[in-house]
């Protein structure tokens, strides 16, 4: 649940970054009524569920309902408020080896991951945004419609496909390019080839809007000025798609570290991931604090990069 | 710019041309953009393309700096056929109508970029583009990006940067075409400057006849693709070949007339539109009878209330309306025949009394050597 919403959030971020390009205004009330609105429900669905995880990560685990002690305790006998406060899970996090590996394997996950999406969806989103203006929405209409279907669904037709008897191996041996069925389900590769397509389109659309903005008149310039296509490609064009690729990236990236279906569905018992581990804490174990400990951990970890670069953003655009 | 003592290089025997434009077709899909275009245009001279939008000036343009292939045809610069080169391998810079400047480059890496690109070295691009940026008076500015400049200051970018690698021939779309009235014209200026300075060859693409008319050492006049008539600006202004320069460039009054006597150095036309003879004192290949059109600048036509004492070429009318513009005052004239004559006067006189005003009746008569006669 904390990585969809905190999705929204990084939906915010990257907005913010993306609409740098917009003057400022003054504030006005009506502006405010507007802001209001997204702050009040990011507040109440992101940042009190947010607190009431922080809340738990400091219980202990016990076998009741909910499975978790309180935190304060009221003595009415001798009036006595005392507040505990375990840091044990936090501890235990840090000394099992179970969890960091499992920090450091989503992200090195996600980030191949991201690197593969980011070089499939460029070629893509640069052919949208230089077709003819009719054709683009049809285009996108296309990125977007796997949408329409349940990313559940989704996910099992690719293991139809990654199956020791499924479509690609049975193509594969029918045109002779292998004798043995390979094996694909079950591997690191079927992650990130569920990784991939899943959120693919995450990332064409900021791309496609960064990419659509550029004057191909400056490619022109370019090569005018004798820059070959390759030259003007690193120099003029992927300069200005930055903020497109920072916005997509931080799309895939961020909800791919907490990705739990697609590596439980396509991956191996061995596929480690901190989603997979966040499930077990909470439905296997019924350890919700070091669930909670784990989610409050991998939140700050996310967070702490995407407000760098933000914040590096925001000084740039100053300077 | 050109000296009136020196014959200029187009006029001379046996000159050889520093961009050659052969037949230049350029068709896209059905349409044709160019259609079978000659230029010849020699070493440092200001050539102006002048047309409407989709004239084809701008294609043309384009297929100088390698944008657009030609359908069929060559285009020769300094001897040696493009056909095949690609852009980034031309001997020549263009500066954009948009000035495409690259907006997450400051102003010395957006002039410095074509320099970087022949792999110069650093101190070697640091000397030319700090020359390059006092020469546009720009040395303040080179540490700004090109949205904190405005847009005077932008298009002298866009020049340095297209001037920087010393090409040896120049391309301007409609250079100033976003500055206001003052810039344009301190700019005019200062691109005549630059040209004598570094001997570069210019091709102007503009449909601003005024802007043509400053800058050019010849200019060629396009319409529907075709080159209609290239000549020095005062000749495309005062010897128009065709109803069509005459009309696109400055504005001008035409009679539809027949010709009567057909000498070898003047014509009399009969133009029922005038209401009188017009003799011309110059020859044209026509034939007896045929229909033609005799055009007349506006400011070439005097006006005055008392009859003047010559039978050709004078026109009765009223005037219809005026305006008063400071310098110049401009009327139109209804004549008897319903047709409306435009008529600038230059104001002579502070004294508004003596001018003559709306509803007055006026003779129009002009010189015989001030009107043309179009056959085309």
């Amino acid at each position: 649940m904390s990585t969809l919403s905190l999705t929204t959030s990084i939906v915010d971020a990257t907005g913010r970054m993306l609409a740098k390009y917009t003057p400022r205004e003054k504030i006005n009330w009506g502006r405010l009524g507007v802001i209001s609105v997204p702050s009040v429900w990011l507040f109440v669905f992101f940042f009190v569920p947010f607190l009431v995880v922080f809340k738990i990560s400091f219980a202990e685990s016990e076998i009741a309902i909910p499975p978790y002690s309180d935190l304060m305790n009221w003595d009415a006998e001798d009036t006595f408020l005392s507040i505990k406060l375990s840091l044990a899970n936090y501890i235990f996090l840090f000394e099992d080896a179970l969890y960091l590996d499992a920090y450091w394997s989503s992200v090195k996950i996600a980030g191949v991951a991201t690197i593969i999406t980011l070089i499939v969806a460029f070629p893509m989103a640069y052919l949208i945004a230089r077709s003819e203006p009719n054709k683009r929405n049809l285009l996108l209409m296309l990125v977007v419609v796997p949408f329409w279907t349940s990313f559940l669904l989704r996910i099992y037709a690719w293991m139809g496909f990654l199956n020791k008897n499924g479509l690609i191996n049975q193509g594969l041996m029918a045109i002779g390019i292998i004798d043995e069925p390979l094996i694909m389900m079950q591997t690191d590769f079927a992650v990130y080839i569920g990784i991939v397509y899943a959120y693919l389109p995450l990332m064409i659309l900021p791309l496609y809007t960064a990419l659509e903005k550029m004057d191909m008149t400056l490619i022109e310039a370019a090569s005018d000025l004798g820059a070959t296509p390759t030259q003007s490609f690193i120099k003029i064009t992927l300069p200005l798609a930055v903020p497109g690729i920072i916005a997509g990236c931080m799309l895939v990236f961020i909800p791919a570290v907490g990705e739990f279906v697609i590596p439980s569905l396509l991956g191996g018992s061995d596929t480690l991931m901190i989603g997979r581990v966040l499930w077990d804490e909470f439905f296997q174990n019924r350890d919700w604090p070091m669930a909670a400990a784990v989610a409050t951990v991998m939140l700050v970890m996310l967070l702490l990069p995407i407000m760098l670069v933000s914040d590096g953003q925001d000084k740039k655009e100053e300077a | 710019m050109t000296t009136a003592t020196k014959t200029p290089v187009w006029k001379q025997e046996g000159a050889v041309p520093f961009l050659q434009i052969k037949n230049v077709t350029k068709k896209f899909d059905d349409f044709t953009a160019v259609d079978n275009v000659s230029l010849d245009i020699y070493k440092e001279e200001l050539f102006c393309l002048l047309g409407g939008s989709g004239s084809g000036k701008s294609t043309l343009l384009r297929m100088l700096a390698g944008f657009e292939e030609p359908t069929s045809g060559s285009i020769i610069i300094d001897g040696v056929d493009m056909a095949g080169i690609e852009p980034w391998n031309r001997p020549v810079n263009m500066m954009f109508q948009s000035y495409a400047l690259f907006p997450h480059l400051t102003v010395f890496d957006n002039i410095a970029f074509g320099l970087k690109r022949e792999g110069m070295k650093r101190d070697e691009i640091k000397t030319r583009v700090n020359e390059m940026l006092g020469m546009v008076q720009m040395s303040e500015y080179g540490k700004r990006k090109p949205n904190q400049l405005s847009g005077g200051q932008r298009q002298r970018v866009a020049l340095a940067r297209a001037l920087i690698k010393r090409p040896k021939l120049l391309l301007l779309d409609e250079p100033l075409g976003a500055l206001d009235k003052k810039l344009r014209e301190e700019t005019q200026f200062e691109l005549m400057n630059i040209q004598d300075e570094l001997g570069v060859t210019f091709v102007v693409v503009t449909h601003d006849q005024e802007e043509a008319m400053t800058l050019a050492t010849r200019i060629g006049v396009m319409n529907h693709g075709e080159v209609v008539q290239v000549d020095e600006p005062q000749d495309v202004y005062e010897y128009p070949n065709s109803r069509f320069v005459a009309d696109f460039i400055g504005s001008v009054n035409m009679f539809e007339g027949r010709v009567t006597e057909d000498l070898p150095d003047s014509v009399k036309v009969e133009s029922k539109e005038a209401g009188c003879l017009l003799y011309v004192n110059h020859g044209i290949n026509c034939a007896p009878n045929q229909k033609v059109s005799v055009a007349i600048r506006p400011e070439k036509i005097k006006i005055s209330r008392t009859k003047p004492d010559q039978l050709m070429n004078c026109l009765k009318g009223k005037i219809e309306d005026m305006a008063y513009m400071g310098s110049l005052s401009v009327y139109r004239i209804k004549l008897e025949g319903g047709k409306e004559v435009r008529i600038t006067q230059p104001n002579f006189s502070r004294d508004m009394g003596t001018r003559l005003t709306w509803e007055e009746n006026v003779y129009l008569y002009w010189d015989v050597d001030s009107a043309v006669v179009l056959t085309a």
